[in-house]
């Protein structure tokens, strides 16, 4: 199997907070921020950053459509 | 690699659909309208009909679809959405129709415009959210509720004795004359997501041949309404909402 990198992108004042992209990802990329965005959310955001394959499965589930996802292979 | 270096337009992935708006959705977080709003705002940049595209809004919490697909809309009033979506579609056969409704919407007062467009074979799409619950509203109970299921009307759980049973419309309306593709899908998974992108696609696609219906319900999350987190929602909905309203293909013709 070709290695791959990902890594995605979090529009933080539109993420809500509601944890599925944390749940859905298969490799513990995310995690909710102790910050919180303009309206109160604690946005989603890559705490291990190393982990991340591009999968795309934070994005698939997002309600917000606000994860942008980038992959290379190496 | 740095971060920087895989973040760049070329190695994009996955984006934000350039159909849907810059408006912040007013849905809960977690909730499912905002994923399949996504979905079919994918669908439609795909086939490329964002200019041959009519859709109707119902009443209910996606009453406000209108400000986040770019497409045509149309309001209607509260479970009528396919009787207004039968004057478009005939009127102009050339365009893309589909309505967006809910239980509450599509299963409770709009029952009757339901099975007679489908009993028609009105040539548009059905996209229908079950949620087993009316969630504009504060959580009552809708037609689709589960039995024993507390919502704000029925704090002792659904009482079937009184309250009847839980109403499966695409059962009801799969084996009429006039559709063509019946199925049932959720939004929980990444797999699950996919899955009802195709659906969707399909059902779309269907109105290029003019041979009757179709409905595409999923079956989805009011985590506000059902008084959990969005995830625990999700474990909620495979363990009771699943047994209920089996996901699948009722009718594909
Ligand atoms: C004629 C009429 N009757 C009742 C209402 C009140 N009402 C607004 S939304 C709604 C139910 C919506 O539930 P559902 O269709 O399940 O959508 P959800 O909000 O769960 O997405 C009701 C009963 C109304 N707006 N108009």
């Amino acid at each position: 199997m070709a290695k791959v990198k990902g890594a995605v992108e979090v529009n933080t004042e539109m993420c809500k907070g509601c944890n599925l992209c944390v749940v859905a990802c298969p490799t513990g990329v995310l995690s909710l921020n102790k910050n919180v965005n303009v309206k109160g959310y604690n946005f989603s955001y890559m705490e291990n950053p190393e982990a991340c394959i591009g999968c795309s499965s934070c994005a698939d589930v997002c309600p917000d459509a606000c994860i942008t996802v980038y992959r290379v292979k190496l | 690699m740095d971060i920087k270096e895989i973040m760049k337009p070329e190695n994009q992935v996955k984006a934000k659909s350039k159909l849907l708006t810059d408006v912040p959705m007013h849905y809960c977080p977690g909730c499912s309208h905002g994923v399949v709003h996504k979905l079919i705002a994918e669908v439609i940049e795909e086939m490329g009909i964002q200019e041959n595209t009519v859709a109707v809004s119902p009443v209910g919490c996606a009453v406000f679809a209108y400000n986040y697909i770019d497409i045509d809309w149309h309001e209607a009033a509260h479970g009528r959405a396919p009787a207004v979506a039968t004057g478009i579609k005939r009127l102009q056969p050339d365009k893309f129709v589909f309505t967006y409704q809910g239980d509450g919407d599509l299963a409770a007062i709009g029952t009757a415009e339901t099975i007679h467009a489908c009993n028609r074979g009105e040539n548009f799409t059905i996209i229908f959210i079950n949620n087993g619950i009316y969630g504009m509203t504060g959580g009552q109970m809708a037609p689709t509720t589960l039995e024993g299921m507390k919502t704000s009307t029925s704090p002792q759980g659904r009482d079937v004795s009184m309250a009847g049973f839980p109403l499966k419309i695409a059962d009801m309306v799969a084996p009429l004359d006039g559709m063509r593709y019946v199925t049932r899908q959720s939004v929980h998974t990444p797999t699950a997501v996919r899955k009802a992108k195709k659906a969707i696609r399909k059902a779309f696609e269907n109105q290029k041949d003019n041979k009757g219906g179709s409905l595409v319900e999923i079956v989805s999350t009011c985590n506000a309404g059902w008084k959990m987190t969005p995830a625990k929602a999700n474990e909620w909905l495979v363990d009771n909402m699943f047994p209920a309203y089996p996901i699948g293909d009722l009718k594909n013709v």
